[in-house]
């Protein structure tokens, strides 16, 4: 569960988050949309404290995450993120990249550890690419590797900061059937995307930013057919063509 | 021959364990300064990426007031200088002069290569639950060390060249032994030739040494 109250940041005197509310239960998926520089990726990062905030709170899982004593480094065992640029390490393997963490944080034996790096790689395709660097990998491939090193962790929360938008759209495809697949198994997810169609099909809700603040947040299907903001309407006719 | 000098190759098989004996104690002062070189590196090079401002002032005015004098001078400072104050051996000098000097070069390297490093790695480990530490030794050290080597054999290279500054306040190297062998013998062009060999040696080994090392390191990217 992620409560997000009324969260300020500044980047000097750039005001990037202004006040914003969301609300993300056990088991939803929401997918915060909106055009680039709205503050979206900031609010992703502020969620696992990646980005520090300037006002407000973020609650996740009962912890708030800019408090003063919080344990970060505990806290993010518990919440996957998955970065845009996949950020995979390129002196470790695909295997590796998935049981460093577990390994060095978790303190887990390396055989279990592989053990169960080899279950996620193989249940994302990725049996015959174990042992590949990410430089060998395509870019899906090297995306899915990345989903796999955040599930690794047994996350309680997986945050995506556009997952497929550094994809060539042939490769799209596989990542988003593999975040499905995610879904459908219960994890708590928020994803920063443009894919309205992973939005209307998998999401529980849709948050729209503008300007560092959350202009509309609907079900899917209000969302899309009925949004109540003037500016949601005018994206949405934009981007659904 | 021109100015009369006839030349005569007996003296280095005459001489030659001096002079080996000589290669011996420069690789010894080198190796020596080199380790000290890069812990005084590593250290500085740290703390000129560390966000505490005063850390970061003390580590850049190290870095930048070596760089900006001659290692001669320091050597004279150290030994001489220091030397009046306390009472300092002269293979100390040598080495801790010779390592403290090159460590202001290592920790531009080792600063330059850790920032080579894109953010987004620091980010993905810390992400993960990684501490600073961790992140550091398990994902960042390890991809800028592979860029720092080139840098730094070069650096090692210099230092084993610069180590024959020390004879100049009587350290023993080989460049100490080589003029003692001159002033025995008074073959100067042949010792001094048969010096620079033993010095090109040593360097052009530690070279391939890197050279291999960079292969068996190596990246795709």
């Amino acid at each position: 569960m992620i409560q997000i109250r009324d969260v300020v940041k500044r980047y000097g005197h750039l005001q990037v988050l202004n006040g914003v509310n969301l609300e993300v239960a056990d088991g939803q998926v929401v997918v915060i949309s909106g055009p680039s520089g709205a503050g979206k990726s900031t609010l992703l990062r502020t969620i696992n404290g990646l980005e520090p905030i300037h006002g407000g709170s973020i609650v996740v899982n009962g912890t708030n995450v800019h408090a003063r004593g919080t344990n970060l480094n505990k806290l993010r065992q518990e919440i996957g993120f998955v970065f845009q640029h996949f950020n995979l390490y390129p002196h470790l393997t695909a295997l590796q990249n998935v049981t460093i963490a577990p390994i060095q944080v978790k303190k887990i034996p390396r055989a279990q550890a592989e053990a169960k790096a080899k279950e996620l790689l193989t249940a994302l395709g990725l049996k015959d690419k174990m042992h590949n660097y990410p430089a060998q990998l395509s870019g899906g491939q090297q995306q899915r590797v990345a989903i796999a090193r955040a599930l690794a962790m047994d996350p309680k929360v997986m945050l995506f900061d556009e997952p497929t938008s550094a994809l060539d759209p042939e490769m799209i495809k596989e990542v988003l059937d593999a975040m499905k697949a995610l879904a459908g198994k219960g994890m708590t997810m928020v994803v920063v995307s443009h894919e309205m169609g992973f939005a209307r099909e998998v999401a529980d809700k849709v948050a729209f930013m503008e300007s560092g603040k959350v202009l509309e947040e609907a079900p899917p299907e209000e969302f899309f057919n009925n949004p109540q903001n003037p500016r949601v309407k005018e994206f949405l006719s934009k981007i659904l063509r | 021959m021109i100015a009369g000098y006839t030349m005569d190759w007996r003296v280095i098989t005459e001489y030659l364990p001096v002079l080996l004996y000589g290669v011996v104690l420069t690789l010894r002062l080198s190796v020596m300064a080199i380790i000290v070189a890069i812990v005084v590196g590593v250290f500085a090079g740290l703390c000129r990426i560390s966000r505490n401002p005063i850390i970061s002032f003390l580590a850049t005015a190290y870095v930048e007031f070596l760089r900006g004098i001659p290692l001669l001078v320091f050597l004279m400072f150290i030994y001489f200088g220091v030397g009046s104050f306390v009472n300092l051996d002269v293979q100390v000098a040598s080495v801790f002069g010779l390592g403290v000097f090159a460590g202001a070069f290592v920790a531009e390297i080792v600063r330059a290569g850790i920032e080579s490093i894109p953010k987004g790695q620091m980010e993905a480990a810390r992400s993960s639950g990684m501490s600073y530490l961790q992140a550091m030794r398990f994902i960042i050290l390890p991809q800028a060390l592979r860029r720092i080597l080139p840098p730094l054999a070069g650096q090692f290279i210099a230092l084993i060249k610069d180590s024959s500054l020390v004879s100049v306040i009587s350290g023993k190297d080989l460049t100490l032994q080589a003029r003692n062998v001159i002033i025995a013998t008074f073959r100067s062009f042949e010792v001094w030739l048969f010096t620079a060999a033993l010095y090109f040696i040593m360097t052009f080994a530690l070279s391939q040494l890197s050279h291999a090392l960079e292969r068996k390191f190596k990246i795709e990217h």
